[in-house]
């Protein structure tokens, strides 16, 4: 239960810069609109697909340690961890890229850009920045889970530690799910 | 006796777990320890913060430059807030008695989530300490005003960022706080204590909690964005750059609007449990009580907007804002009539917890109307930004939670240290504390009508005598707190032995030891009678 109101609030903190981005999606529809095109929807969806299966490894590996099944509960995980490695990278990337154009907060291009574009990116290097953060978060709660399970603290009897971070790994999926549409398919 | 038995007896304040020494309450999981490592954090912090206020008052006492420059005066008055808001009144009920009453009151052992309790602590210490480093490091202390409004928040080349991060650690540890007190309040009921058994303390303690959770948040995006425009120039907030200020001022308020009732609440759930127990007799309208305490929760969310009435939102959300407002009055009366109902024909026993509970109503009904007069929108026009509006929120931060705070400390210090204090000095410190608020921030209503801004140092001659009485008010009230808090350092030294219920109070915390051991119950009470029962026929 812990857990569940945690996500709650996690809920809320990008309540909040979904709400900035309502609010200037409707000032500026023009500009997003164009701005949007920029995006790669390519890595985009190469990444939604990722982290979508990577909660399907996740799901499965608390099924398998509620079967007892120790070696396939962690190899599930490890899976998950690499997955969400690839998010990571394709991330890298995407925001590499970006910066090879001279777009990033603060930059000169992007200052000069039309407003609402510049909003635009302002949202999205801090609405998919801050969603990095929680990948890298996520995988570090995996990889307690796993060292835990290791050493039989997480059983098919005990294994609350490894739902709850499951479910955080959730959250952070269900939060791209909203920021993709969002950010990449509004073109 | 074995061992496991033993632990059950000894007082939680004797008891050596694993750590000895200092340690031994620095890694303490334990509900009461660490309820106590709240209460030494934010009275040092208080004093602080009381000590600058009083800064201000004397800076205040002429027209003119007396004791300090502008810039100072600006960032005094932000550190006092900072300080004041963040790390005194949004934890200070709910963390300190919160976290040592609640467990208690509905029948656990401890809180959920022990640990995480602990983090908060360690959370919210970190926060403090940042809020402090923010007056050494960078260039000059932060003088922004608590509220840290842009754009003078992204332009000031103050150390604004320390400010920022302090008032957005201090948001997560509150958080974490609230999530623990709704998983215990959720699970570690006693059996046989429904909903409708629970006391009332731990009724509006949920209230306060889910507001901590679902609002904090906000507040902490919003300051990561300030954060942001600060640091790389995202300019959300800045219309240079096609944002929009007054959003800011529309995200800060939806959190900081609903923090006024996590101040409130938990203060008047503890004058609710004062009253029953000095009185001797039911509290009055119970199920009236716990659920006005989730409404003010509710409607509390939906009237930020009363904030901003001179900021520009369309004539509409003025209206709607403002009859909220009024309608948000409704829950809060259903109290105060509670509780004069509670008192009425009661033997009353009028002891220290209860006169500050009494003087709570007062000062609370003065800056509730106060607050009723700012709801207005035509009276708002003339009231924005005066002292007036210092004067109502001091009447109810102070002189509500304050207050209750203090009563709060009076009523279950027994219960914590397992002594008691001198009565006679309490009544004295009592005296000096409610007449030196009154004369310090009644005057400031006066010449808040009369026009005087608030955060100016300077000042026109005329509003000289009002600034003039509110500074012998300050020296009394400082006086007051000094002399209560040497009352009840000498109490937890040499007072006398408190009986397990001095009181003779109902509720469970009274039917255990003071101080309580360190499992608070031997065996976990079965709950049968709603709480309130005072034997007699009612």
């Amino acid at each position: 239960m812990g857990m569940w109101l945690f996500i709650f609030t996690e809920l809320f903190l990008f309540g909040g810069l979904f709400l900035v981005y309502a609010i200037f999606r409707a000032k500026y529809t023009e500009d997003f609109h164009e701005a949007a095109l920029e995006l790669n929807t390519f890595i985009g969806t190469v990444n939604t697909v990722v982290l979508l299966v990577s909660s399907m490894t996740v799901a499965m590996s608390i099924t398998a340690i509620q079967k007892g099944e120790k070696g396939r509960a962690i190899r599930l995980l490890l899976a998950t961890i690499f997955l969400a490695l690839i998010f990571m990278v394709n991330k890298y990337f995407e925001w590499g890229h970006k910066f090879e154009y001279h777009i990033y907060p603060g930059s000169p291009v992007l200052v000069n850009m039309p407003k609402g574009e510049l909003l635009f990116f302002g949202l999205y290097f801090m609405m998919t920045g801050l969603h990095a953060l929680h990948v890298l978060v996520g995988m570090v709660l995996l990889a307690v889970t796993i060292r835990q399970i290791s050493k039989n603290k997480v059983r098919s009897d005990h294994y609350s530690l490894h739902e709850n971070s499951g479910l955080y790994w959730h959250l952070v999926d269900f939060i791209w799910i909203f920021l993709f549409p969002l950010l990449y398919l509004v073109t | 006796m074995s061992e496991s038995e033993k632990q059950v007896q000894e007082s939680y304040l004797e008891y050596k777990g694993k750590y000895r020494g200092i340690l031994g309450w620095l890694l303490s999981t334990d509900h009461k320890r660490i309820a106590l490592l709240y209460l030494y954090a934010i009275i040092i912090f208080f004093f602080t913060a009381a000590v600058l206020g009083l800064l201000m008052t004397i800076e205040k006492a002429n027209p003119g430059q007396d004791i300090m420059s502008a810039q100072t005066y600006n960032g005094l008055f932000t550190i006092h807030g900072v300080i004041m808001i963040f790390i005194i009144v949004i934890p200070g009920l709910a963390a300190v008695f919160g976290n040592f009453a609640l467990p208690i009151m509905i029948g656990a052992k401890d809180v959920a989530f022990p640990r995480l309790n602990l983090f908060s602590w360690y959370l919210f210490i970190t926060g403090a300490i940042l809020g402090l480093l923010s007056q050494f490091m960078g260039d000059g202390p932060p003088d922004t005003g608590w509220t840290f409004y842009v754009p003078y928040s992204a332009e000031s080349s103050t150390n604004v960022i320390f400010a920022l991060t302090a008032a957005f650690i201090l948001g997560f540890s509150s958080i974490l706080t609230g999530l623990n007190f709704i998983v215990t309040i959720h699970r570690m009921r006693a059996p046989g204590m429904t909903w409708f058994k629970m006391p009332l303390f731990p009724w509006a303690l949920y209230a306060t909690a889910w507001i901590q959770l679902l609002a904090t948040p906000i507040v902490g995006i919003t300051l990561l964005m300030v954060i942001a425009e600060r640091v790389m120039q995202i300019g959300f907030f800045d219309p240079a750059l096609g944002g929009d200020p007054v959003l800011f001022q529309h995200l800060f308020w939806i959190y900081s609007h609903p923090a006024v009732y996590i101040m409130i609440l938990p203060a008047m759930g503890v004058v609710t449990e004062i009253f029953p127990t000095f009185s001797q007799k039911p509290v009055f309208g119970y199920g009236a009580i716990a659920i006005s305490s989730l409404a003010i929760a509710f409607v509390g969310y939906f009237v930020w907007g009363h904030h901003m009435f001179t900021a520009g939102i369309s004539y509409w959300s003025r209206w709607f804002f403002s009859f909220l407002t009024f309608i948000v009055a409704v829950p809060s009366a259903i109290k105060v009539f509670n509780w004069i109902s509670t008192m009425y024909g009661g033997s009353i026993d009028l002891k220290p917890p209860l006169l500050y509970a009494i003087s709570f109503i007062f000062l609370f009904m003065i800056g509730g109307f106060t607050g009723l007069t700012l709801g207005s929108l035509a009276p708002n026009i003339q009231l924005h930004d005066t002292s007036f509006v210092v004067a109502h929120f001091h009447y109810i931060i102070f002189g509500g939670m304050g207050f209750a705070f203090l009563a709060a400390i009076h009523y279950w210090f027994p219960k914590i240290y397992g002594r008691m204090y001198n009565n006679r000095w309490a009544n004295i410190s009592w005296g000096f504390l409610f007449g030196g608020f009154n004369l310090l921030y009644f005057p400031q209503f006066i010449i808040g009508i009369q026009g005087m801004p608030r955060r100016y140092f300077d000042y026109l001659p005329q509003f000289q005598y009002g600034h003039m009485l509110s500074l012998i008010g300050a020296v009394i009230l400082i006086a007051g707190l000094v002399m209560m808090t040497v009352n009840l350092i000498h109490a937890r030294r040499k007072g006398a032995i408190a009986p397990a219920n001095p009181w003779k109070g109902v509720t469970l915390e009274w039917q255990i030891p003071s101080p309580p051991p360190v499992e608070n119950f031997e065996e976990i009470p079965t709950i049968t009678r709603k709480p309130y029962f005072f034997g007699k026929n009612d």
